[in-house]
């Protein structure tokens, strides 16, 4: 029984430092891959940097343009959902528990553990029926991909904001009673800004979720070389998109280099944009501790 | 949100009709012949994502373990915290590094095929819902673990007898979860079979054979065919990976209730 427990033992530790090893050697070999490119010349080419920015000049080798549609997408998806997933959270969590809650909550649960992919198609789907019937000339674009992205970020809006309401003190709630605050009042002038950080670590979260996400905007609309998108209906490049087309069919070197590069961006943009997150919610907890 | 999903299943059911529906539930997929079935994406996906929960989930259970009792305080908050920085990873990049590191080592260790192969996919999607288990599995032994504590020390246990025969045997339901909630995961990514796992539509002999998922099937016809069957055979995939990610989630739903209600 006793080797039985010190096996235990030692497989604990193994576990424990197999996926660290795992990781710390994924990251140090990006590390080593990319660190070499890394500087304005892996954005921008040879184009100067505010020429490339501001559009007056094409970028051919450099992931400026995919930097800017992933942005394009994470604005567009943040649109469509921080005002949606705010509000549906406030009504879950604030409004008396009825069939329509439940049957809400459960389909923010649904759409939380849907395949990315599914939005995708989801997406493409809409594309033909409205080619089909309205718009015979509707294509897949910007638009369209941060729309999907938008429901694809959607439910993890509303669990944030509904978890941060949840976790306020209920003296607040009294408080906006005893003011004489009509429900929407309270909640517009007493909840919302006390759980704003907790709000905001959802909303950090999300984008981060919209930035890593590469099978949604597979399926609409993004391609690999299409420089900076000319308007919301135009295809445009992203990010994950651009080391997915490197990693299956680079053709120099020097193309694989900006792959690694650009992995390592994205690698960094998440992790920072995660690391926000998290600190804003430990903010927001030790707030309200004390309640 | 009820009428997006709505939409999407009216978006997929009409075009599932009984004709169409016996063409796609078939082993072949030949597109150039007319030859549509999916069933090798099915089985794909289910092998794919079994395995890769059989891979993760025990080295999930040694962290959990390690994080509570087994190995030293420090480290362990520390292996928590980097476990949900791993979440934070995206999958293209465990994709990529797994095409330029993983795929080589295949092929140099095993000298079979391109090297990439279920075995590649398997141990990428392993780390990817790695995380997701354990975060689930520490926050159910949070649960248990104060509970059992002191009694247990009480009784003269040491931490490895504690966890094993007090904190593990109470949190079945932890387990179950974590292990649903790893397979929806497993079987909704796209990525990493798509880059890793060779995409060969067959049902795999072994480990190193290529193999195909449905997420991947997916993004692959979209990205290359425009047949009006081999659309309906990715529709039908999307409404097959629906009523799984539901399967799921009711699953889910079930495993948590008698929980909340017994507290």
């Amino acid at each position: 029984m006793k080797a039985g427990y010190r096996l235990f033992t030692s497989f604990c530790w193994v576990s424990a430092l197999l996926p660290v090893a795992g990781v710390c050697g994924l990251i140090a070999f990006l590390l080593r891959q990319g660190w070499d490119v890394l500087g304005l010349k892996l954005f921008f080419g040879d184009t100067p940097p505010l020429d490339a920015i501001f559009g007056f000049a094409p970028v051919w080798d450099g992931i400026w343009p995919a930097c800017f549609g992933t942005l394009a997408v994470i604005a567009l998806a943040g649109l469509t959902a921080i005002p949606l997933g705010l509000f549906c959270g406030i009504h879950l969590s604030e409004f008396p528990r009825s069939r329509f809650t439940g049957l809400l909550d459960f389909c923010v649960n649904l759409l939380a553990g849907m395949p990315s992919i599914l939005m995708g198609l989801f997406g493409f789907a809409l594309i033909l029926f409205l080619r089909h019937t309205l718009m015979p000339n509707a294509s897949t674009g910007l638009l369209l991909s941060g729309f999907c992205m938008g429901l694809l970020i959607l439910p993890y809006m509303v669990k944030a904001t509904q978890s941060s309401l949840a976790g306020l003190p209920d003296d607040l709630r009294l408080m906006g009673a005893g003011l004489g605050f009509s429900k929407s009042q309270a909640i517009r002038h007493i909840l919302l800004p006390s759980a704003g950080r907790g709000i905001m670590g959802g909303v950090v979260l999300s984008i981060g979720r919209a930035a890593e996400d590469t099978a949604v905007i597979m399926l609409t609309g993004v391609v690999a070389n299409a420089g900076l998108p000319r308007g919301l209906f135009d295809n445009y490049e992203a990010l994950p998109f651009f080391i997915y087309t490197m990693a299956a069919e680079y053709q120099s070197p020097e193309e694989l280099q900006r792959g690694f590069g650009a992995a390592l961006v994205l690698l960094a943009l998440t992790t920072g944009l995660f690391l926000a997150a998290h600190g804003l919610h430990n903010a927001m907890e030790k707030r309200w501790k004390r309640g | 949100m009820l009428a997006i999903l709505l939409f999407l299943l009216w978006f997929s059911l009409p075009l599932c009709n009984a004709d169409a529906l016996s063409k796609l539930l078939a082993w072949d997929w030949r597109p150039f012949q007319g030859q549509f079935g999916i069933l090798p994406m099915v089985a794909g996906s289910l092998l794919l994502s079994f395995s890769a929960l059989l891979l993760a989930f025990p080295v999930s259970v040694g962290i959990c373990c390690f994080a509570h009792g087994m190995g030293p305080a420090g480290p362990a908050a520390l292996l928590m915290r980097f476990v949900k920085l791993m979440t934070s990873v995206p999958t293209v990049i465990y994709g990529f590094v797994g095409v330029f590191v993983l795929v080589p080592l295949m092929r140099e260790v095993f000298r079979s095929g391109s090297g990439f192969s279920w075995l590649a996919a398997m141990i990428g999607l392993a780390i990817l819902v790695l995380p997701t288990i354990v975060l689930m599995l520490h926050s159910q032994f949070m649960i248990v673990e104060p509970q059992v504590k002191l009694t247990a020390t009480a009784l003269g246990m040491t931490p490895a007898q504690r966890l094993l025969h007090l904190v593990v045997p109470n949190s079945g339901r932890g387990f179950a979860t974590a292990l649903v909630l790893g397979f929806g995961r497993a079987l909704g990514d796209t990525m990493i079979p798509l880059m890793l796992a060779g995409n060969a539509p067959q049902v795999p002999g072994s480990v190193f054979d290529s193999i195909r998922a449905m997420t991947a099937h997916i993004a692959l016809v979209v990205a290359t065919d425009s047949q009006s069957l081999a659309y309906l055979s990715l529709f039908a995939c999307g409404l097959i990976l629906f009523l799984s990610s539901t399967l799921v989630n009711l699953g889910l739903q079930w495993l948590g209730r008698p929980d909340g209600r017994k507290e």
